[in-house]
């Protein structure tokens, strides 16, 4: 096992530089499918270190190469610091296993400050009055569900393994597991999502969107070519897997474009004008990764949630009883 | 997807009649196919397979009780006649399972116990093969390399894998899928089953040494023909198999819509442990 805070080699984190470089340089043509579709099969990691929204303090749109080697190499140590014996973290998982933390994974190299491109300060923009009062029930709503160990409906989402942000759309890192599978056959584009062997199945035909009445956790997608790139509208949400906010009207606009033999540039636009005061655009690379993708049984195997329950409510049965003798 | 240049009508009067051949319990007894559609060539995909994309969908009883079952009363009492259960010719060659007599008890009892056993009510991943038959439909979606197979269900899916074949690399639910292409047939070989996952609604079960290989084989434009071998030496005295036609989806906007159950059993599998007002 990996002592707690081994640095991660700095050479490592300098080696995947020109994989970023690569990432950068124009005029690449992906290969063809045997139908004539751009090529974008294969297994993808778009694991990263980049936050959604510029730190405060920082200006600049990129990190020069010193400062991305120092970032990584900061960031690997903090993952090594969840396997500090007898932290919550360790005893949570054992990171160094399984591939858990992000110095094992695939992790594209992205120098960007931020994963947002526009706005030009790397932020999201300021909500709408709707979107303010959306934000205020939905946390009068929370409340009402009462506390995270009252039931499994007050835990998150990705508690209850109902969905994760690797997901989306937009498609995140997803804390772990940022993997995805995309096959292609004629008319659809199908990306397996390893976190909850989510599926986007994506039909090229250029049908409408479902009718409002039909929503969905991952909205319905509907994709077309533009040029070598894979451009996927998504509408008809649900809401009840807000992106940083979003409402059930958010439409998201994705481009896929292969940039390398091994490097997908991601590009996704979030249009919601009830809670946005504009859309904004956010840019992360993904990088071919090593497959298969294995099932991830999450609801299936999902101790965590029926343990941490009956711990809680055994707690209450404890402070009760002993409520009852101290007043005997 | 809808296909050629068919005049609705027909089409209507087409989907028409497959749905009262089901109503009337007749899809089963199509003829099974063990290689019985010699004159169908299906078209190919690009690189010269036979093209097997699209959402298909069984249209039979097999989901509530893969062997011949007459009509029987819903489980759920409140679910009156719409939880009752529908007649069917079954879908198992020779009629019944051959079980080794413990087993045999054990899905008796599985059946008895169905409500409080069967995994597919906690939105568990139902498993192959009965993933396949499910009242849901499911899309292929096929590549040189991987075949992949998209459920309604749970969000169930598969890999094929046609080329970089290894063994299974640990048990699962829904196994672990190698195909291969003999003629106008997809044969999908899948082991490493978890053991946890039963064949229909009515108990009929499994153990961990599963194996199942099945048959996809095209019968004409809509219609596959699917067979599927079972192998358990730990439950069953020898090999059985099933087969039952599956369908295209033919409306032109047919897709996979998310039935993400989890959310629908939270209530049913941890509802128990919900704190309770303070009193």
């Amino acid at each position: 096992m990996k002592q707690a805070g081994t640095p991660i080699p700095l050479v490592a984190v300098a080696l995947a530089l020109p994989v970023w470089a690569a990432a950068q340089s124009t005029g690449y043509v992906a290969p063809r499918t045997p139908d004539g579709q751009p090529d974008l099969q294969g297994y993808w990691s778009n694991a990263t270190y980049t936050p959604l929204e510029r730190p405060e303090g920082v200006t600049a749109e990129f990190y020069s190469e010193e400062e991305l080697i120092q970032r990584l190499a900061q960031a690997a140590a903090r993952e090594a610091a969840q396997t500090e014996p007898g932290t919550i973290p360790d005893v949570h998982y054992d990171f160094t296993q399984f591939a858990l933390d992000r110095s094992q994974a695939t992790v594209p190299t992205n120098p960007r400050t931020s994963i947002i491109v526009d706005p030009p300060d790397g932020r999201i923009p300021p909500m709408t009055e709707e979107g303010l009062e959306l934000a205020s029930r939905r946390r009068d709503e929370a409340a009402r569900l009462g506390g995270r160990w009252d039931s499994a409906e007050s835990n998150q989402l990705d508690d209850r393994c109902i969905i994760m942000r690797g997901a989306g759309p937009p498609m995140m890192d997803a804390g772990y597991n940022s993997n995805y599978q995309i096959v292609q056959a004629p008319g659809y584009v199908m990306i397996l999502v390893e976190m909850i062997h989510d599926v986007r199945m994506i039909p090229l035909d250029g049908r409408d969107a479902p009718h409002a009445n039909v929503r969905q956790w991952m909205g319905a997608p509907r994709g077309r070519w533009e040029g070598d790139t894979l451009v996927v509208e998504t509408t008809n949400f649900n809401g009840k897997n807000p992106f940083n906010g979003s409402s059930e009207n958010m439409r998201v606009t994705e481009r896929f474009t292969r940039t390398g033999e091994d490097t997908i540039l991601y590009r996704f636009t979030i249009d919601d004008p009830s809670v946005w005061t504009r859309p904004w655009t956010g840019e992360l690379p993904m990088e071919r990764t090593i497959g298969p993708i294995f099932e991830h049984a999450c609801h299936e195997g999902n101790y965590g949630l029926m343990n941490t329950l009956v711990g809680a409510r055994l707690q209450e049965r404890l402070a009760a009883e002993q409520g009852e003798q101290d007043s005997n | 997807m809808l296909r050629g240049d068919a005049p609705i009508g027909f089409r209507t009067a087409k989907r028409a009649v497959l749905a009262m051949a089901a109503a009337l319990g007749l899809a089963a007894a199509l003829p099974p196919a063990a290689g019985q559609s010699p004159d169908y060539r299906a078209p190919r995909t690009a690189d010269g397979n036979p093209d097997l994309n699209g959402v298909w969908q069984a249209l039979n009883t097999a989901h509530w009780n893969v062997e011949p079952h007459a009509a029987g009363p819903s489980v759920v009492r409140e679910l009156g006649a719409l939880g009752a259960v529908p007649p069917g010719l079954g879908v198992v060659e020779g009629g019944e399972i051959p079980y080794t007599p413990e087993a045999r008890a054990t899905r008796d009892e599985n059946r008895a116990n169905r409500l409080e056993r069967d995994p597919a009510i906690k939105c568990y991943l139902p498993g192959v093969p009965r993933a396949v038959y499910m009242p849901f439909p499911f899309q292929i979606v096929q590549s040189r390399d991987h075949i992949m197979m998209v459920h309604g269900f749970a969000g169930a899916v598969r890999t094929v894998y046609m080329t970089n074949q290894t063994p299974a690399p640990a048990p699962t639910w829904m196994g672990w899928s190698n195909g291969r292409w003999d003629g106008e047939t997809l044969i999908v070989d899948t082991t490493g089953f978890n053991g946890q996952t039963w064949f229909d609604r009515a108990g009929n079960f499994h153990s961990d040494a599963l194996h199942v290989v099945e048959r996809f084989t095209p019968r004409s434009e809509d219609t596959l023909i699917y067979e599927v071998t079972i192998e358990d030496p730990n439950v069953f005295t020898r090999p059985w198999t099933m087969s039952m036609p599956l369908y295209r989806r033919v409306e032109p906007d047919a897709e996979i819509l998310e039935f993400r159950c989890v959310e629908f059993v939270e209530d049913l599998i941890y509802g128990h442990l919900r704190r309770q007002p303070d009193p």
